[in-house]
C-alpha cells in the first residue's frame, strides 16, 4: 500500500499564519509521522481522510487518487476507504457500544442491522474483548475499552488504510504500552497498513517502520527504521538510536519564509 | 358554570393554532439555525438579528407588519387573493402565521445553541465511516442536538399558546373561528364573565406549567454517566 502526499495549505488561526507544505511517500505497513504540536500533523492526516481540503496538491492511496487540485479531483470523505481513529476516539455518545461498532454497516433508514452485518459486529465485539458491553454507552467505558470500540468501528468496513491521530495520548501512561502491543496485534490480524501521527518518541520506537519527521509544516526528514542502526540483524529495535533521532526535533527556529513575488519585486 | 362551548371551543382552536405554529416554526427554525451554525456567509450576523427580532418587538407591531404584508391590499396578500383566491386575514390560518412568527425565535435560538454545542469531531467521524452529508445530519447531528431543539419547540408551543397581540391584529376575535384562549380570557373579563375567565386562566396555567416542567426534564441528557 503506497501512500503519496504532496499538499499545500495556508491557514490563519488566532491571528497567526501557518503554512503547510508537506511532501512524502511511504509504503510500509507501519508509518509514523512524528513532530511537535503545531507542526501540521493533524492537518495532514485530516487532509488524507478528506476532512480538510488542501489548497493545492495531490493525495493518492493505493493507486486511488483521493485529491488532485490540477485534475479537479476531491473525493468526499465518505468515499475514501480509510479508517480514522480520532485522538479522543469521537465515539457517538448517544449510541450504544454495539451501535457505534455497527455504525458504518447500517443504513440510516434501517431499524436493525442486517443478519450479515450483525454477525460481523458480534465477531468484532468478540475480537476486541467487548462482549457483555453491547448495551453500554461510551461514557461508561474505560479509556482502553473506548479505544477498542473506536478500532472496531473503524475496521468494520475494511479500510485500505487506518489513520491514527495520537492514538495513545488520551490514555493513562501505564496503559499505553499494553495498547501499543494490542495495536500491533490488530495490524497483523487485519493486515491493514497504518499511518500514525504522534509527538511521543515511545510510539516511534515501538511502532514505526517508516518515520517521517514534520517540523513547522514541512517534512524535515524521512527515515527507514527497518534496517541498522535502528534495528539489529534479528529485527530488535534499537531504542537508543531512534531516540537520538528525535531529541532535537522542534528545537530549531522556523525556517525563513520562502520569497514571495512581492519580495522579489 | 361556563358552558363547554365557552371552554372547549377556544381550547381546541388554541391547541390547533399552537400545534401548527410549533411545527412550522420548528421546521424553519432548525433549517436556518443549522445554516447559521455550520455555514459561513456574508451578512450572517444581520440574519441572526433579523431572526431574533420577533422576540423583542411588541406583538402588535409584528401584527401590523403582517397586516401590511398579508392583507387584501398587502404585498403578498393581494397576489394570494388575486391568483389563488386565498385570504389569510381573520382566519385561523392567519392566526397560525402570527403565532409562528412570534414563536420562531425561541426554536431558532435553542437550535442554534444546540448545533453549535456539538463537537464537529462526531460529524467528521461519521463522514470517515462512509456516511453522506444527509446521513451525517440524520444519524449524528440531529440526535445530538434534538434535546435542545425539543426544549426550544416546547417553549415555542407555550409562546404560541399565549399569543395575543399579533393574533388579534391579524385574525381578530371571532368566537369559534379565531378566538383563542388568551383572547377569550380578555373577552370574558371585558364581558364580566368572571367564572369563564377563571376557568380559562386556570386551564392555560396548567398547560404552561406542564410544558415548562417537561422541557426542563428534556434538557438533562440521559447518556452522560
Amino acid at each position: 500500500m503506497r501512500i503519496e502526499v504532496d499538499i499545500r495549505k495556508k491557514l490563519r488561526s488566532n491571528g497567526r499564519d501557518f503554512s503547510l507544505d508537506v511532501k512524502f511517500a511511504c509504503e510500509d505497513e507501519l508509518n509514523v509521522v512524528f513532530g511537535p504540536s503545531g507542526a501540521g500533523k493533524s492537518l495532514t492526516l485530516r487532509a488524507i481522510a478528506g476532512l480538510e481540503k488542501p489548497d493545492y496538491g495531490r493525495i493518492t492511496v493505493g493507486g486511488t487518487v483521493f485529491f488532485d487540485s490540477l485534475a479537479g479531483i476531491d473525493l468526499p470523505a465518505s468515499e475514501r476507504k480509510v479508517g480514522y481513529l480520532f485522538q479522543d476516539y469521537a465515539l457517538f455518545p448517544h449510541l450504544t457500544v454495539e451501535a457505534n461498532v455497527g455504525f458504518a454497516v447500517k443504513r440510516w433508514w434501517e431499524r436493525h442491522l442486517s443478519a450479515q452485518a450483525a454477525r460481523r459486529v458480534a465477531e468484532l465485539m468478540e475480537l476486541f474483548e467487548l462482549r457483555g458491553m453491547e448495551q453500554s454507552y461510551p461514557a461508561q467505558l474505560s479509556g482502553g475499552q473506548r479505544q477498542r470500540v473506536a478500532l472496531a468501528r473503524a475496521l468494520i468496513r475494511h479500510p485500505e488504510v487506518l489513520l491514527l491521530d495520537e492514538p495513545f495520548a488520551a490514555l493513562d501512561p501505564l496503559l499505553r504500552n499494553r495498547m501499543r502491543r494490542e495495536l500491533l496485534d490488530t495490524r497483523s490480524l487485519f493486515e491493514v497498513p497504518m499511518l500514525v501521527i504522534t509527538h511521543d518518541p515511545e510510539d516511534v520506537a515501538s511502532l514505526a517502520e517508516t518515520l517521517v519527521i514534520l517540523e513547522h509544516g514541512r517534512v524535515a526528514r524521512k527515515i527507514d527504521l527497518k534496517t541498522p542502526p535502528f534495528r539489529d540483524g534479528e529485527g530488535h529495535v534499537n531504542e537508543r538510536s531512534i531516540r537520538g533521532l528525535l531529541v532535537d526535533v522542534g528545537r530549531e527556529e522556523p525556517p525563513a519564509p520562502r520569497p514571495t513575488m512581492r519580495a522579489v519585486k | 358554570m361556563p358552558t363547554s362551548q365557552e371552554i372547549l371551543v377556544p381550547l381546541l382552536l388554541t391547541l390547533k393554532v399552537a400545534g401548527w405554529a410549533t411545527l412550522v416554526s420548528s421546521l424553519f427554525g432548525i433549517a436556518i439555525a443549522f445554516a447559521a451554525a455550520r455555514l459561513r456567509f456574508p451578512g450572517k450576523e444581520v440574519l441572526d438579528a433579523m431572526m431574533t427580532l420577533p422576540m423583542v418587538m411588541p406583538p402588535t407591531v409584528l401584527g401590523y407588519y403582517l397586516l401590511v404584508l398579508l392583507g387584501r391590499r398587502g404585498i403578498l396578500g393581494q397576489w394570494l387573493y388575486e391568483n389563488l383566491g386565498i385570504t389569510l386575514i381573520f382566519t385561523w390560518q392567519g392566526a397560525v402565521i402570527a403565532a409562528t412568527v412570534v414563536a420562531f425565535p425561541l426554536v431558532y435560538k435553542a437550535a442554534r445553541v444546540a448545533f453549535e454545542g456539538i463537537d464537529p469531531q462526531f460529524e467528521h467521524a461519521a463522514r470517515a465511516l462512509g456516511q453522506s452529508e444527509p446521513a451525517v445530519f440524520i444519524r449524528v447531528t440531529l440526535p445530538l442536538a434534538w434535546r435542545g431543539i425539543l426544549a426550544g419547540s416546547m417553549l415555542a408551543f407555550a409562546r404560541a399558546l399565549g399569543e395575543f397581540g399579533a393574533t388579534l391584529m391579524v385574525a381578530g376575535s371571532l368566537p369559534g373561528r379565531t378566538q383563542t384562549l388568551s383572547i377569550a380570557v380578555y373577552e370574558a373579563v371585558q364581558a364580566g364573565k368572571d367564572d369563564v375567565a377563571n376557568f380559562l386562566v386556570i386551564l392555560t396555567s396548567i398547560v404552561c406549567i406542564s410544558i415548562l416542567l417537561a422541557s426542563g426534564r428534556l434538557l438533562r441528557p440521559h447518556y452522560a454517566s
